[in-house]
């Protein structure tokens, strides 16, 4: 059976909106705390899909803008909990529970460093590009199990999850509601980015620079901000989650994360819209099934990803809708 | 005598030993067709690319309507006005024929920082790649992924998106190469009217279309430039003849 892109898109939405109202009704917050972590890592990787997919800038290292969102949660939710201040040198500042002002400093403080990451990175591409932004990955990771004031290797932990205005975030289905929006408003985003002539001459910079410098734009700056944009919404990603576990450690640099990143991607489908959701649920899926019934059961993710690089090129998207993938 | 649109002044290059370009002073005047022909390994697509940017020279100048760009980065070469054609296609293969238009479009008219409306709907762009695809008779094929393309559609999809450029002078690197003489025929007639819109400087190893064409060829050989004249001139040249053409014109 082949399925239309759109309809299969439609109903991945459907299913993510009605999986946690059934359990709503059954009583499994559970299963509603499940559903939230795969939207989230979706969020995560539908970020790293901006520079992977569309720009085709394999990133080794996104776990560093999702720490940094989750730290950034982490350190503003520690500093209002424990009714301290925050010195940041030039300023003092309270500590926040507010969501969205976490959200928009996950999002600045992801994007800032992005913008530092690329700079050097960038200049680049192949196997290099994918060891040095796994080399800042390891920075990272190895800085936070140092930081003692934020808890070292320990981590932090968060008593009480942050506020939305007018929500109950403690109720599993409300925090979910939050996260799916985010998601969906991401995801518009990102088809909008990808169809627009910035979206357009990314594409074309990952296909061929030359190309793009021949009609006079730059391809280096076109990837750049493409990194940082990425880094951004990974960055909210990382605070979503930190709050989703209401804890946040350096576990969240590591380079297996990052790894994960872009393994969601593959399973769903590079470039594709959706493939970074559909990878995410299949992943959340078989971690939670599989993870039941054997502790090995990344030997069981690792042959599904074999399969699908040896005979889906486009994914799990492009194998339902019988359209190979554009990468090749 | 009206002024070069494009210029060399005593370009030079070495890659080691080896003399890629040597005193190299060439110059395309408006509404001229400027060929530069020579034997392989003569050094021709190491000046293109000094020329377009992307390889420094180790001495001289290039400039472009009067400027000197010798400084600049092939981007910036290209936004002041040089429209260049490869010898082997550089487009992207994934895209479709619209769309390497429009990304020519976007590149005239540096709209490459707008997040919203799709590139596609926008009449600005879409419009310039329309009239370019059309120029070259691609219009059915717009919708075709750029890998789907015969060898003979993807040269001249090349042509079009430099056309998008609207540039002040093409650079074009060997637009016949591996053309049928039909498809050699058909490009020579759309060059012969290209230049009056702008001159073209010709790299091309099809003699005919070179004498059929240019207004001006020069010679190179081991990196020099040993004749520069008319086709007749050329032709009946004896240093040319030994260096290069031998019997075959």
């Amino acid at each position: 059976m082949r399925l239309d892109e759109k309809y299969l898109n439609g109903l991945l939405i459907a299913g993510l909106l009605a999986l946690p109202l059934w359990a709503l009704v059954m009583d499994q917050p559970f299963t509603i705390t499940l559903v939230t972590r795969a939207v989230i890592l979706a969020l995560a990787a539908v970020g790293l899909n901006i520079i992977l997919g569309i720009g085709g800038m394999v990133s080794f290292g996104h776990a560093v803008f999702f720490g940094i969102g989750g730290y950034a949660m982490g350190i503003l939710a520690y500093h209002a909990q424990t009714y301290t201040a925050l010195d940041l040198g030039f300023f003092t500042t309270d500590g926040t529970k507010s969501m969205p002002v976490i959200w928009l400093m996950a999002m600045v403080t992801s994007g800032i460093v992005a913008f530092f990451i690329g700079l050097l990175s960038l200049r680049t591409s192949g196997v290099y590009f994918i060891m040095i932004t796994l080399a800042f990955g390891q920075m990272f990771f190895y800085f936070a199990i140092s930081w003692a004031q934020y808890g070292g290797e320990d981590g932090l932990s968060i008593y009480v999850r942050n506020d939305f205005p007018g929500l109950n975030t403690l109720m599993p289905i409300q925090f979910y509601a939050i996260c799916f929006t985010l998601l969906c408003a991401v995801l518009f985003l990102f088809a909008r980015l990808q169809a627009s002539p910035f979206g357009l001459a990314l594409n074309a910079a990952r296909q061929t620079a030359t190309r793009v410098e021949t009609v006079g734009l730059n391809p280096m700056r076109l990837k750049l901000l493409a990194f940082v944009l990425s880094g951004a919404v990974t960055g909210l990603a990382g605070a979503l989650f930190a709050d989703l576990n209401r804890f946040v450690s350096p576990t969240m640099f590591s380079w297996q994360l990052s790894g994960e990143l872009i393994v969601l991607i593959i399973i769903g489908g590079v470039g594709r819209l959706m493939g970074p959701v559909i990878g995410a649920c299949v992943f959340v899926a078989l971690e939670h099934f599989l993870g039941d019934l054997t502790e090995f059961w990344h030997v069981y993710l690792g042959v599904i990803l074999l399969c699908i690089v040896l005979f889906g090129r486009g994914g799990l998207i492009g194998l339902l809708t019988g359209k190979e993938g554009a990468h090749v | 005598m009206s002024d070069p649109v494009l210029a060399t002044l005593n370009l030079n290059k070495s890659f080691g030993a080896l003399k890629a370009t040597d005193d190299v002073s060439i110059d395309l005047k408006p509404g001229e067709i400027h060929a530069i022909i020579g034997p392989n390994g003569a050094g021709k697509s190491t000046l293109i690319k000094q020329i377009c940017g992307g390889l420094k020279p180790d001495s001289g100048r290039v400039t472009l309507c009067g400027q000197d760009v010798s400084d600049q980065s092939t981007q910036v070469r290209a936004q002041a006005g040089l429209g260049r054609t490869f010898q082997i296609s550089e487009l992207c293969m994934e895209d479709t024929v619209l769309e390497n238009a429009v990304l020519g479009a976007m590149g005239a008219e540096n709209l490459s920082w707008r997040f919203w409306r799709p590139a596609l709907k926008r009449p600005e762009l879409r419009d310039r790649a329309e009239v370019a695809l059309e120029r070259v008779g691609l219009s059915d094929e717009r919708d075709t992924r750029c890998a789907n393309l015969s060898h003979g559609q993807r040269r001249q999809l090349e042509v079009a998106v430099a056309l998008t450029l609207s540039p002040r002078a093409f650079v074009m690197d060997e637009p016949m190469a591996g053309l049928g003489a039909g498809g050699s025929k058909r490009l020579t007639g759309f060059l012969d009217g290209l230049r009056e819109e702008a001159p073209i400087l010709l790299v091309e190893h099809d003699m005919d279309a070179v004498f059929t064409l240019a207004d001006r060829i020069s010679v190179l050989v081991y990196g020099k430039v040993i004749a520069t004249g008319t086709a007749d001139e050329i032709r009946t040249s004896p240093e040319v003849r030994d260096a290069y053409l031998g019997d075959e014109a």
